[in-house]
């Protein structure tokens, strides 16, 4: 067993901990918060099945950046539409045997890295191009960017310029799966790949991408419009009545 | 009028987003209050000692008292969605008043003191030590939010920055940094009632004198009735409408329809105010505190049914909070004491609270009032969202009955009406410039310059349109507009409430 494999195989682990470990904390965190205050933005839906299509068209569709601006929304959802396809595409290395529907998508999710880097690029220039995105813009945002245009290019590299020894690497994931670890190739740009993927797994759940598990939590979006028809009291409000 | 201090933003009929000009509103502070303001609340007199400590303390209390906050800190990735909502940047093109700069002036801190990656990375993250300076960017900048929640609307997480502006506020307070025109009139309400600290022998002179003025106007005797016991409806209105111009036009609108469809109906000298200052300084207690009183009025006076009268936040505080506050609505479980309470001696069949457009808009419905729309021809209309009604409240039974009832309220009065552009109506209405708690003459130049994407838009429709009255049901928006209107060269008469309208236009021997 070479090096390079108990280092990889240890990274992964240490990394799904991590962002497994740390967004279950997150969740349960927000989840034990109380909201005291009826405050969704209005007009809201008056029933839980109407929240439901509400936060379905945030999440699916990017609803409110739609309204917003329409640029932030095309890179916006390009970036995340085309991510979602490579990732899906993605289980083929983790499954054997293949989920057919993954086979469908193959080709789709192959060409997704286009549209997902393109997606990024352009929200990248907005940080430099526009005058208020370039004020807010911390050293954070743009090394965000780059940590995924760097999984982007490296990956899109493999698939279409220099293919790596997939076989090999789907051996090795299957293998860490079930703590039977199989030699890693020793590719640079599969090893960039992974490196680069294993950081963003770890920093996930104490950075910014706390957006994804956030929205569900977010009042203005998940709270129904029924404050005159139910009586909505937080217990430590509770407290004052007494 | 004295020649502003401010240069006045030209208006062009339209809003274009300004390149931006850092520090060009950092010097607009309002005037702090005093220790005797901050001690009536049960706030400290002056900025203890031990500020830093106790801020830090208590946003990890708030962070675990309001998910909003907890996710509202976590959940932004400075997309930029939001940087050209706000009408203070618009106006003022102070980057800090961009939302998410605004919102970053709080988690910058947060993110020092409350996570992993401020701790140990802070200059990676943006994040920033509380200091003094800090505190006084706050202060400028948390007093520079009307809470009006139009970033909210933009934002793909739904990041309201009126949270965050109200928590930015609480922890002020808590060290002892308070605002003098929000503070002192929440002790008004406290010792007296209403906002203006108008006591009730003074209150009751002005109802007889109106009164009278109604009789020899029409013709007719209406009543403008004061702590009857055992009337239907209690009326909670802004204490403004009692005296302000234009506000009690409208006050003599909502007296003409209750006396029109003939019902028996109450003001009270105990909770003789709708507006709740409360909410701008992000203190669900002292929300509570200044909603009570209109329990136990209500209580008190034995009514079926609350109305609240034109005044947006106050609307927003009634129809969002009133139930979890002080149990108006229905829905209380069986065990709930304190909410069944007042449940169960209010009026099922009736929304509680409802909106006293949401009273004339039924009353028209079923024929029960009458208008002579002509009476208000010599004025073409339009309306102003309020920021509050239409982003923190709803009216009818349909979301978005908000937008919808006070129109329809306004055709069924009068003959012509035209809707402002309309990116800046509905839920994307522009506030005044004037609410949350800033609507005093120490931030007169915030104030005018935030109003202008609102008077850019109504340009137009005066312009294009030939409009002369801009209509709103919110007693901070009239205030505002009454002041502002000048600055941009409209007479101050050309604002005036829903109810003003229907005063000029209802049948008062219709129904008898």
């Amino acid at each position: 067993m070479s090096s390079l494999t108990i280092f990889f195989a240890l990274l992964f682990y240490l990394a799904t901990a991590l962002l497994v470990g740390g967004l279950a904390y997150k969740i349960y965190i927000y989840s034990r918060i109380p909201a005291p205050l009826k405050i969704p933005t209005m007009p809201a839906p008056t029933t839980t099945t109407g929240v439901v299509m509400r936060m379905g068209r945030e999440v699916v569709l990017f609803e409110s950046l739609f309204k917003s601006n329409k640029w932030i929304w095309i890179f916006g959802w390009l970036f995340h539409f085309g991510l979602l396809l490579v990732l899906l595409r993605h289980l083929r290395y983790f499954t054997e045997p293949v989920w057919s529907w993954v086979v469908l998508i193959q080709p789709f999710g192959r060409y997704a890295a286009f549209a997902m880097i393109a997606g990024l690029l352009g929200l990248w220039a907005r940080r430099f191009l526009v005058d208020r995105v370039r004020y807010i813009s911390t050293p954070s945002d743009h090394l965000m960017l780059a940590l995924l245009v760097g999984i982007g290019l490296s990956g899109a590299a493999m698939s279409f310029v220099v293919h790596t020894d997939i076989i090999g690497l789907k051996e090795f994931m299957l293998g860490l799966m079930v703590f039977d670890w199989q030699p890693l190739p020793a590719d640079p740009i599969l090893l960039t790949h992974l490196s680069l993927v294993a950081l963003l797994m770890i920093i996930f759940p104490i950075s910014k991408l706390l957006h994804a598990p956030g929205i569900f939590f977010s009042p203005t979006r998940n709270q129904a419009d029924n404050s005159r028809d139910a009586r909505h009291v937080a217990p430590w409000a509770a407290q004052l009545e007494k | 009028m004295a020649a502003p201090k401010f240069e006045v933003p030209e208006l062009k009929g339209y809003t274009e987003t300004p390149p931006l000009r850092e520090g060009a509103s950092a010097d607009v502070k309002s005037f702090p209050a005093n220790a005797q303001i901050q001690e009536a609340l049960g706030f400290p007199g002056e900025l203890v000692e031990n500020w830093h400590e106790i801020a830090i303390g208590r946003m990890g209390g708030l962070l675990g008292k309001y998910r909003s906050l907890q996710v509202f800190m976590d959940a932004c990735v400075h997309c930029g969605a939001c940087t050209d909502k706000c009408h203070y940047y618009l106006g003022t093109s102070d980057p800090k008043n961009m939302p998410v700069a605004r919102q970053d002036l709080m988690r910058q801190v947060y993110r020092r003191y409350f996570t992993f990656a401020g701790k140990y990375f802070p200059k990676l993250v943006g994040a920033r030590d509380l200091t003094r300076e800090v505190l006084d960017d706050w202060y400028s900048y948390y007093y520079q939010c009307s809470e009006c929640r139009r970033c909210s609307v933009y934002c793909p997480y739904g990041i309201d920055t009126a949270e965050i502006t109200m928590a930015g506020r609480e922890i002020l307070d808590s060290v002892g940094i308070g605002q003098k025109y929000t503070n002192e009139i929440l002790g008004k309400v406290h010792r007296i009632g209403n906002n203006l600290g108008l006591p009730g022998p003074a209150l009751l002179d002005t109802l007889v004198g109106l009164e009278e003025d109604i009789e020899e106007d029409t013709g007719v005797a209406v009543k403008l009735p004061i702590d009857v016991k055992g009337a239907e409806v209690l009326l909670i209105t802004p204490s403004a409408d009692f005296f302000s111009e234009p506000h009690v036009e409208s006050l003599i609108g909502y007296a003409k329809v209750f006396h029109a469809a003939g019902i028996s109906w109450t003001l009270s000298s105990h909770a003789s105010e709708a507006g709740n200052f409360g909410m701008f300084i992000g203190s669900y207690e002292q929300m509570q505190k200044v909603a009570l009183r209109i329990r136990e009025a209500a209580l008190e006076l034995g009514v079926k049914r609350i109305v609240v009268g034109e005044c947006g936040h106050a609307w927003r505080v009634a129809y969002s909070f009133w139930n979890t506050l002080i149990g108006v609505g229905v829905g209380a479980s069986a065990d709930d004491k304190y909410g069944r309470m007042l449940q169960q001696q209010l009026d099922p069949n009736y929304p509680q609270p409802a909106h006293i457009c949401e009273v004339t808009y039924d009353l028209l419905q079923q024929g029960a009032i009458t208008m002579d729309k002509e009476a208000n021809d010599h004025r073409i209309i339009t309306f102003h969202d309020s920021c509050n009604v239409a982003r923190g409240s709803r009216m009818g039974d349909m979301p978005g009955g908000q937008f919808l009832i006070p129109r329809e309220i306004i055709k069924s009065v009068a003959n012509r009406f035209h809707d402002m552009a309309p990116e800046t109506i509905l839920e994307g209405t522009f506030c005044c410039g004037g609410g949350g708690g800033l609507l005093t003459d120490d931030l007169m130049e915030l104030r005018v310059k935030g109003a202008q994407p609102r008077m850019d838009a109504f340009k137009d429709v005066v312009d294009n349109h030939g409009v002369n009255f801009m209509a709103t049901i919110c007693a901070i928006c009239k205030a505002q507009f009454t002041k502002v209107l000048p600055y941009y060269g409209f007479d101050m008469s050309m604002v005036g409430g829903v109810h003003q309208l229907v005063s000029t236009a209802i049948r008062l021997d219709a129904k008898q």
